[in-house]
């Protein structure tokens, strides 16, 4: 029997609240972590020599193969049995981090093959180095091209952070799950609060990068990245 | 060394079982989402105001939100309107609810990737535009969309996993259990990371030849690929 | 001492050899223009030139230094030598004002204000002024060229190598390019390869005729035009000079 007592709801709010400021911290630090190492690993395979480049084609075979869930395991449970312990939360972000990076990797690398070589020579022939190349000219446009890809890791991340629930903790999901604990028939109401939680910042997301993506389109030049 | 390979020895019979599950609600949740995408594809690009708004709003709407949360909805939230599903039902329609909703955005770029002036060919030939999409546009648009197709498997494998959290007794769950007893964590998901890895590139291998075998000269399989006007 | 020495360049790709022993010399102020059938290794030679595509054999000497020796700071070198390309190479992310200061600023390390003022002088010096704040997409090739010239001046060549700086452009356009080099020839040392043959035979002061990866002839226009030694040097441009609709 589901009842829709609107005074739990109004009271659930700040507790659903707290939980969606650790969700956001999730977010945001994994971001970072897969964006600083996806930049690394796109301009790695794309300049570096073969070692390196395998090394990195391994990495991301291995992170987009295996289930989050998986990772967040071996991560929290898997590495304390060997003397490594993280907190929870320390676990998801890892486990987060590493596996955007994976994707992110790929988002910027395609973006990277889709500037034409000629530029990188006209650089290289006014005295660049191959670091000033890639810092000076590459790099910015490989940002502005990576925007409509990376904003969809963003909302991937953004609704993944929902497993992080599993090894226990207390974003968004966990704190929802507090409250219709102690209210079983609110219970569909409350995941439907949360959806809709979710729902408004993935729209937001999207709306916000899009105007992002708008104001640095460069002209001339079209990328749609699909992930 | 050889302990280790006693303890797969040991845990491969229940792992086993796990895969058939994980299997089973992969491929179930490819093909029904399949059907559901090409509906909402279609829906969304062949029909009136209202009927494509609303395959709008439900492509918007899964997509936008967790698929855990989907899941809990189905298993914990339903009950509460009398609907009781045991985990794998719930599973397999929360899984296609959502493989569905992105199979129809893949569907819908490969369909409006093709140009414009086949359809209208096609009608000019006396074709009616039902006609007009399952001879001329679904050939094309379905080989397209075959690399999205790929990642959507690859995708499903990956977040059946999330059922365990429902309570279904896949792969990963079964893996659980296991390291819950013998609390040896690191050996078991390494294991169960392996089988993954494995299927993974097992299927894309396959998905590979087999998008190979049909490939239509001139008709770009790789969504980055520019037609080339002759 | 020569401005710009090549001796015996070597230069193969796979199993072909592209360059088979190419010698010339220019001095300061030299425009010279290289001319031959596509794929006989006229833009090859100017990649070796600045070390793109290093040579297996030969030597290159800019104002007597050996750029081809391995220990030479090539991005130094590179500094010296202007590079203008027939697809332009524009910097996609940056306005014409500053595709041109970009190598001033980050390469030649002037402050950004100086950089600015002096990418502003090479623009109107090839009459882009008014185009500054415009980006590649918003120009017509010829002006697209016309910034990369201005970048390439920009940075105080002591030579500029133009490869087919004309032949991705619409006809109507080639005229505005050909002018700005035109106006540069006798101040700056210029090697260009191109097909224009109005402009080798008014602007050049030597043409040379490549084929096969040689050197085949090499003169005045008037001498080549006119009086060429070799049977292929005149088959050729007589087949050019008809195909433009010159005499």
């Amino acid at each position: 029997m589901v009842s829709l007592e609107f005074d739990v709801l109004i009271n659930a709010l700040p507790q659903l609240l707290r939980g969606l400021e650790n969700t956001f911290i999730l977010t945001a630090a994994s971001l970072l972590i897969g964006s600083i190492m996806g930049i690394f690993m796109a301009v790695g395979r794309t300049f570096g020599n073969k070692i390196v480049s395998t090394a990195i084609y391994l990495y991301e075979k291995i992170f987009r193969g295996i289930p989050l869930l998986v990772i967040f395991f071996l991560i929290y449970f898997g590495l304390s049995q060997i003397g490594i312990n993280f907190e929870p939360f320390v676990a998801v972000v890892i486990g987060l981090g590493l596996r955007s990076a994976a994707y992110q990797a790929q988002i910027f690398r395609a973006a990277l093959n889709s500037i034409p070589e000629g530029q990188s020579i006209a650089a290289r022939s006014m005295g660049m180095s191959k670091v000033q190349s890639i810092r000076h000219i590459l790099l910015p446009q490989v940002l502005r091209l990576s925007i409509p890809g990376w904003s969809n890791e963003f909302t991937i991340v953004l609704k993944d952070t929902s497993i992080a629930f599993s090894i226990g903790v207390i974003e968004l999901m966990r704190q929802g799950r507090y409250i219709y604990v102690l209210h079983p028939e609110m219970i569909l109401p409350i995941l439907l609060l949360i959806a809709l939680i979710y729902f408004v910042l993935v729209i937001s997301i999207n709306k916000g990068l899009s105007v992002l993506e708008k104001k640095y389109r460069m002209k001339g030049f079209d990328l749609t990245v699909d992930r | 060394m050889s302990d280790f390979i006693s303890f797969f020895a040991q845990s491969l019979p229940k792992l086993l079982d796990g895969l058939s599950i994980t299997l089973f609600l992969t491929f179930l949740s490819l093909i029904l989402g399949f059907l559901l995408g090409i509906s909402l594809a279609l829906g969304r690009l062949y029909t009136p105001k209202i009927i494509s708004w609303l395959c709008i709003g439900y492509i918007e709407i899964i997509r936008g939100t967790p698929l855990l949360v989907q899941l809990f909805i189905l298993y914990f939230g339903l009950p509460s309107v009398g609907i009781r599903l045991t985990p794998i039902t719930a599973a397999v329609i929360g899984l296609s609810l959502n493989s569905g909703a992105y199979q129809a955005e893949y569907l819908r770029g490969s369909i409006q990737s093709i140009k414009s002036g086949q359809m209208i060919a096609a009608r000019t030939l006396g074709m009616t535009k039902i006609q007009a999409v399952a001879h001329v546009i679904l050939p094309q648009s379905l080989r397209t969309s075959i690399p999205a197709w790929s990642n959507e498997l690859i995708y499903l494998l990956k977040y059946t996993s999330i059922a365990y959290i429902i309570q279904v007794v896949e792969l990963t769950a079964e893996g659980k259990f296991i390291a819950a007893d013998t609390f040896r964590y690191l050996e078991i998901f390494t294991m169960i990371a392996i089988i993954y890895l494995s299927l993974t590139v097992l299927f894309t291998e396959i998905i590979d030849r087999i998008e190979h075998r049909i490939r239509i000269p001139g008709l770009g399989t790789k969504r980055t690929t520019l037609l080339r006007d002759a | 001492m020569h401005m710009l020495e090549v001796k015996n360049l070597h230069k193969r790709y796979g199993a072909s050899e592209v360059l088979k022993g190419v010698s010339f010399t220019m001095d300061k102020g030299e425009t010279k223009v290289v001319i031959g059938p596509s794929g006989t290794g006229k833009s090859t030679l100017l990649r070796c030139i600045n070390q793109l595509h290093p040579p297996e054999k030969g030597q290159v000497f800019l104002e007597g230094v050996e750029i081809t020796d391995p220990s030479v700071d090539i991005n130094k070198i590179r500094q010296k030598i202007g590079f203008v390309f027939q697809d332009f190479n524009l910097f996609t992310h940056l306005n014409a004002l500053r595709n041109v200061s970009v190598g001033l600023e980050k390469v030649l390390k002037m402050e950004k204000e100086e950089a600015e003022k002096r990418a502003m002088h090479e623009l109107k010096h090839v009459g882009l002024g008014k185009f500054a704040e415009r980006y590649p997409a918003e120009l017509s090739g010829g002006q697209q060229q016309r910034v990369g010239i201005a970048r390439a001046l920009a940075m105080d060549p002591i030579i500029i190598l133009f490869d087919e700086p004309t032949s991705a452009l619409d006809p109507e356009l080639i005229g505005e390019v050909l002018e700005v080099m035109q106006s540069l020839a006798g101040e700056v040392t210029m090697l260009v390869v191109t097909h224009e043959m109005g402009f080798a035979r008014n602007v050049a002061d030597e043409i040379m005729f490549m084929e096969g990866g040689y050197i085949i002839e090499s003169g005045s226009p008037k001498q080549m035009f006119t009086s060429p030694k070799h049977k292929r040097t005149g088959e050729f441009l007589g087949k050019i000079a008809s195909l433009y609709g010159e005499e």
